[in-house]
């Protein structure tokens, strides 16, 4: 009863579109990465093996920035958890004026990344912007975020925790909203406590709905463009406040080292799929229903 | 008193994270009001004395906004068309169908999501240098609808697997071909999903600026992500300027978003992250 030519038909445009500007890039990203293509041999490149893999690995840039990267990446995934779980569950509650609270939270959600980045540069400037200001104001303190290594870091955290909070929040609500009541009245019969009740009822129900959302947060943040390069200018201070990609980005198209930075994808590719490999293995999205 | 307690708290933790949410904004509409010459304060008003829309007039009448605006409505529309057309058919066939590569294409949609953005922007930047083909919008729409299909296609799935089946065989019962079952009852069903589709790849191409900077060396066609970091770039003159574009741009997408979240939360909950 499946007509299988009309299941070919409706992917086939979609196939076709990704297997020219997705899966051809990728493998000719396979064999730059295995050339020693750069500036002075564009054209007439050669295949040097793994020369590019093993430049990497035994480079200290990459452990360096491997190192931030992952810094970033989990405090950014405990910030958006964290404040998104408790934001959520603070809406799920019973209050007054939860859609006008709902929609001021996930404004920065809907603010173009870009935006949300270059705003915050200027909000980082030291003299003028207003996080400074305010900081003079209310503390008297006056922090150089943006011309110091750990300054700009801080300064591109900041940014992306804002941005990335409400996605966690929405995704809190949605599940909290999925949990039957009749378990915490039955949870109030036996005299639980709000801590009991959120230990043994709201946290395990929750961590199924959490879990792919944390999964894509981590693969998201891990691979955070924007952020980094619009708030610090390209890496500024000298090169210091980079992520894996961001020092990608510039090795291959601002130093034209192509031939490296095609392997240093690769290799950013290989950790994120080792790391969510689980995660790719379990997800429901290859079972069909029937 | 003590539910009175948890009520007060929880009004003063979510006005502290609202106002935190909101700032950025009330910030950047400040300084678009701001007078040119008088830019760099160090006054902390949300509406600034003399406050003016200079900044707003200047950007329509002595920049090239309007130009910028007009290549992003080009490359968002045809993206959106492009990428509503191709999603809603292709995960229609993932939900329903069991056919060769099914599985493995699945899977691969998923992995593209961890390619780093580099992957495919090097060899695409190696492959438009070495034929010379820079400066089009024809591989910008592509580009971005490429990027964008995985993740609709895979959410598009997940919303079509939330209608039941037994749909399809009535309307095969009374006689209805596949073709037209799926565009006469399942696909106004899945209209929520649709929607959502839309929205993601309109703001996809709306919002993306590296792509388009590597691409887009001609400045007649540069698309708004681009304009506005190029006002960046000398913050002491173009601060108001570039706070009045992100004002001008940022509006209706965020209009849209918020009017669609109901929609957004039940279509990423079934969807991408179905429990």
């Amino acid at each position: 009863m499946y007509d299988n030519r009309l299941a070919y038909l409706y992917t086939m445009p979609a196939v076709l579109v990704m297997a020219l500007f997705i899966v051809y890039p990728f493998i000719y990203n396979v064999v730059i990465s295995f050339s020693n293509m750069n500036l002075s041999h564009f054209r007439n490149w050669d295949y040097v093996g793994f020369k590019n893999y093993l430049l990497v690995i035994f480079s200290d840039d990459f452990w360096y920035y491997l190192f931030k990267t992952i810094l970033w990446t989990v405090l950014n995934l405990v910030a958006h958890v964290g404040i998104g779980v408790f934001l959520a569950l603070l809406l799920h509650e019973d209050i007054k004026g939860k859609t006008f609270f709902r929609t001021l939270l996930i404004l920065p959600w809907a603010v173009p990344q870009y935006i949300t980045a270059l705003t915050w540069r200027g909000m980082f400037n030291s003299e003028y912007g207003s996080i400074n200001l305010l900081l003079g104001h209310f503390f008297g303190i006056q922090v150089p975020w943006l011309s110091t290594e750990w300054g700009a870091f801080t300064a591109c955290l900041i940014t992306n925790i804002w941005l990335g909070f409400p996605f966690m929040m929405i995704i809190a609500l949605g599940g909290l909203q999925s949990i039957p009541a009749n378990l915490y009245e039955a949870a109030d019969i036996d005299g639980a406590s709000r801590f009991q009740k959120f230990r043994n009822i709201t946290l395990p129900l929750l961590k199924p709905v959490m879990v792919p959302a944390i999964t894509l947060g981590v693969i998201w943040t891990f691979n955070n463009f924007n952020v980094i390069w619009l708030v610090s200018n390209g890496g500024e201070p000298s090169d210091k406040t980079h992520i894996l990609v961001s020092w990608v980005y510039e090795a291959g198209l601002n130093y034209f080292r192509m031939g490296y930075a095609a392997a240093f994808s690769m290799i950013i590719f290989i950790i994120l799929l080792m790391f969510s490999w689980r995660f790719i293995r379990h997800t429901r999205a290859t079972e069909s229903v029937y | 008193m003590k539910r009175n307690f948890y009520r007060i708290f929880s009004y003063i933790i979510l006005s502290l994270f609202s106002l935190f949410a909101i700032y950025p904004v009330l910030n950047v509409f400040s300084i678009s009001l701001r007078p040119g010459d008088k830019l760099l304060t160090k006054s902390l008003a949300i509406i600034p004395e003399n406050w003016t829309f200079d900044s707003y007039i200047n950007l329509f009448v002595k920049e090239p906004f309007l130009l910028w605006l007009m290549n992003s409505l080009i490359v968002s529309i045809a993206v959106t068309i492009f990428a509503v057309a191709l999603a809603s058919t292709a995960g229609y066939a993932f939900s329903r169908y069991k056919f060769r590569g099914r599985d493995s294409a699945m899977i691969g949609l998923i992995a593209t999501q961890m390619f780093p953005v580099t992957m495919l922007l090097l060899p695409l930047f190696v492959m438009l240098i070495k034929i010379g083909a820079y400066d089009s919008y024809l591989g910008l729409i592509i580009a971005y609808s490429a990027t964008a299909l995985p993740f609709v296609i895979w959410q598009m799935k997940g919303y079509y697997d939330t209608i039941p089946f037994s749909l399809e065989e009535a309307a095969y019962i009374d006689g209805a071909g596949q073709v037209f079952t799926f565009y006469k009852i399942i696909l106004p069903l899945a209209l929520p999903a649709l929607a959502i589709t839309a929205l993601f790849s309109f703001m996809t191409a709306w919002s993306e600026y590296l792509v388009a900077a590597v691409l887009l060396q001609d400045q007649t066609l540069y698309t708004l992500p681009i304009g506005l970091k190029s006002f960046t770039s000398n913050m002491d003159v173009a601060w108001g300027l570039y706070s009045a574009g992100a004002i001008v741009v940022s509006l209706p997408v965020v209009v849209l978003f918020i009017a669609l979240s109901r929609w957004l939360i039940s279509g990423l909950t079934l969807g991408s992250v179905k429990g």
